[in-house]
């Protein structure tokens, strides 16, 4: 315990102390929230949907909670690459003790930034439904959190060095971000890209946000909840059994 | 022969091998150090000495050979050996956006140092490398000495049996050096502890080490005590017994991961 305890310590003192990277990772969603809100605003609501920044926010709260999370699952490799892994490494404590807390400690970042997001959106008019809902969505904040910090340190437990970062925000984060239907409905897509949607984990955790903050879903709570509590333990497995392996 | 405790080794090693694909780095090598020992592993660059202490130190895994640590194998037992030793890598290996108090403390955590002596400990050490003052301040605004003072001070925090040392004192001026010397052996003397290290400074291993083996190619091409070593080869001092074992070449080695990191890392720091 004391060990997953003082791993998510580090984590997010470390958060705490570099205010400027907070301020700095606000920048994303705050610009998608006003150009994407405003811009698409009067489309959206001529095709009859209704408020676009009601629907938009859920799924930016979510876009920040992933980047988030997946930057502080990555940050493994700058651990490893200057040796503060090693120290970690020699440890006589179990290694799933040392990848559980640091996943905790990332997970519980990323759902600031998270809560900070849907702040943020309140200020440019964001209006929640039904106030008892919000545990739920902080729930899914924070699954989804978890799940792709776990996702980050299973990928950065295989990576040597940086140079397939590039490779992984494109051809992984993005796409996971824009296949979530956080920025537009799900319904009436075409069918090749209805399906790969519905492969995508945040699909899930945008659909049970959006549901919890606003009562609009795609697939039920219950569903989003299965599906995301599953694919993140399924995650954390994986992020152990690859941090195991890891060898000076 | 039974290993270890009987006949007063910390550290027996047979047949140790380590094989990268083709490249043999560690080959076939057979030593021991004896407890309360100070023990010097020296080598050209790119020897293998990194790669037998990571072995050692349960980070790699052999590709062969038998590994005795503390009458613990390292690849089977490998918390129980954890537990006996200490280490300072080569690297430095710092948490730089913490403080040094905080280094120290995640590491007694980690290392299960008793809580109620930690905070004793802890200070007793950074008092020795004259930390205490600054215990407080980030490690990023620390010079490369007193860094290395740090990881000196957290690898003795739990008391351990073996202390190893890979390059200890590298960019450290004399005065640190022989403070920290002087330090450790009164630690060997009191309690026993044994201290396995490497350097490219022959005149230290000379002052310092009991014993003394030298490893080129992947191979132990010499074993003994500075003045042994320097009888063998009919020279004066050890660095000149090291060049006659070793020969003049000078030795290449590949740029790594890390080194690539480090220049990435120091673009992003000049923000």
């Amino acid at each position: 315990m004391s060990t997953m305890y003082i791993l998510w310590l580090r984590q997010v003192k470390k958060y705490f102390r570099t205010p400027s990277r907070i301020i700095g990772s606000l920048g994303q969603p705050l610009l998608f929230l006003l150009v994407f809100g405003f811009g698409f605003g009067s489309i959206f609501a001529k095709a009859g949907q209704g408020d676009y920044i009601q629907f938009l926010a859920p799924g930016i709260i979510m876009m920040s909670v992933l980047f988030t999370a997946v930057f502080s699952g990555i940050d493994l490799i700058w651990d490893r690459q200057f040796g503060f892994l090693k120290e970690t490494m020699v440890a006589p404590v179990p290694r799933w003790h040392i990848m559980l807390g640091k996943t905790l400690g990332g997970a519980t970042v990323a759902s600031f930034q998270g809560i900070i997001v849907f702040v943020m959106s309140l200020l440019v008019g964001f209006r929640i439904n039904d106030l008892f809902m919000l545990p739920v969505a902080a729930l899914f904040v924070f699954l989804v959190a978890l799940l792709f910090t776990a996702l980050g340190i299973a990928i950065a437990s295989t990576l040597e060095d940086m140079q397939g970062f590039q490779l992984i925000m494109n051809f992984l984060v993005m796409p996971i971000f824009f296949l979530s239907g956080a920025l537009f409905p799900l319904q009436g897509l075409p069918q090749a890209m209805a399906v790969i949607t519905r492969f995508d984990p945040l699909t899930y955790g945008v659909d049970g946000i959006r549901q919890s903050l606003i009562g609009v879903s795609t697939f039920g709570i219950g569903l989003d909840l299965l599906v995301v509590v599953v694919i993140t333990a399924i995650l954390l497995g994986v992020g152990s059994y690859l941090f195991e392996r890891i060898q000076a | 022969m039974n290993l270890s405790r009987q006949d007063g080794n910390i550290i027996t090693v047979s047949g140790l091998t380590k094989k990268f694909k083709d490249f043999v780095a560690v080959d076939n090598i057979s030593f021991d150090v004896k407890k309360g020992e100070i023990f010097a592993f020296l080598g050209p660059n790119g020897a293998g000495k990194s790669t037998t202490i990571k072995m050692l130190t349960t980070l790699l895994k052999p590709t062969g050979g038998k590994l005795m640590i503390n009458g613990n194998d390292p690849i089977k037992n490998k918390d129980a050996v954890r537990k006996s030793f200490g280490i300072v890598f080569q690297d430095p290996s710092l948490d730089s956006d913490l403080t040094a108090l905080e280094n120290m403390q995640y590491h007694a955590v980690l290392f299960k140092a008793p809580k109620d002596i930690r905070e004793k400990r802890i200070e007793e050490l950074l008092r020795f490398v004259e930390l205490w003052d600054r215990r407080n301040e980030m490690v990023k605004t620390f010079s490369g000495g007193m860094k290395r003072r740090l990881e000196v001070a957290r690898g003795l925090l739990h008391r351990p049996r073996i202390m190893f040392l890979d390059e200890p004192t590298l960019g450290l001026d004399p005065q640190t050096r022989n403070h920290i010397w002087s330090y450790l052996k009164d630690i060997c003397e009191k309690e026993n502890m044994t201290v396995f290290f490497t350097t490219h400074y022959m005149a230290e291993a000379e002052k310092v080490a009991d014993r003394i083996a030298i490893i080129d190619h992947g191979r132990i091409v010499a074993t003994g005590s500075s003045a042994e070593l320097e009888n063998q080869t009919h020279t004066g001092s050890l660095e000149e017994a090291f060049i006659a074992i070793t020969g003049t070449t000078i030795r290449e080695e590949q740029a790594n991961g890390a080194d690539r990191m480090r220049s990435i890392q120091k673009m992003w720091r000049r923000r």
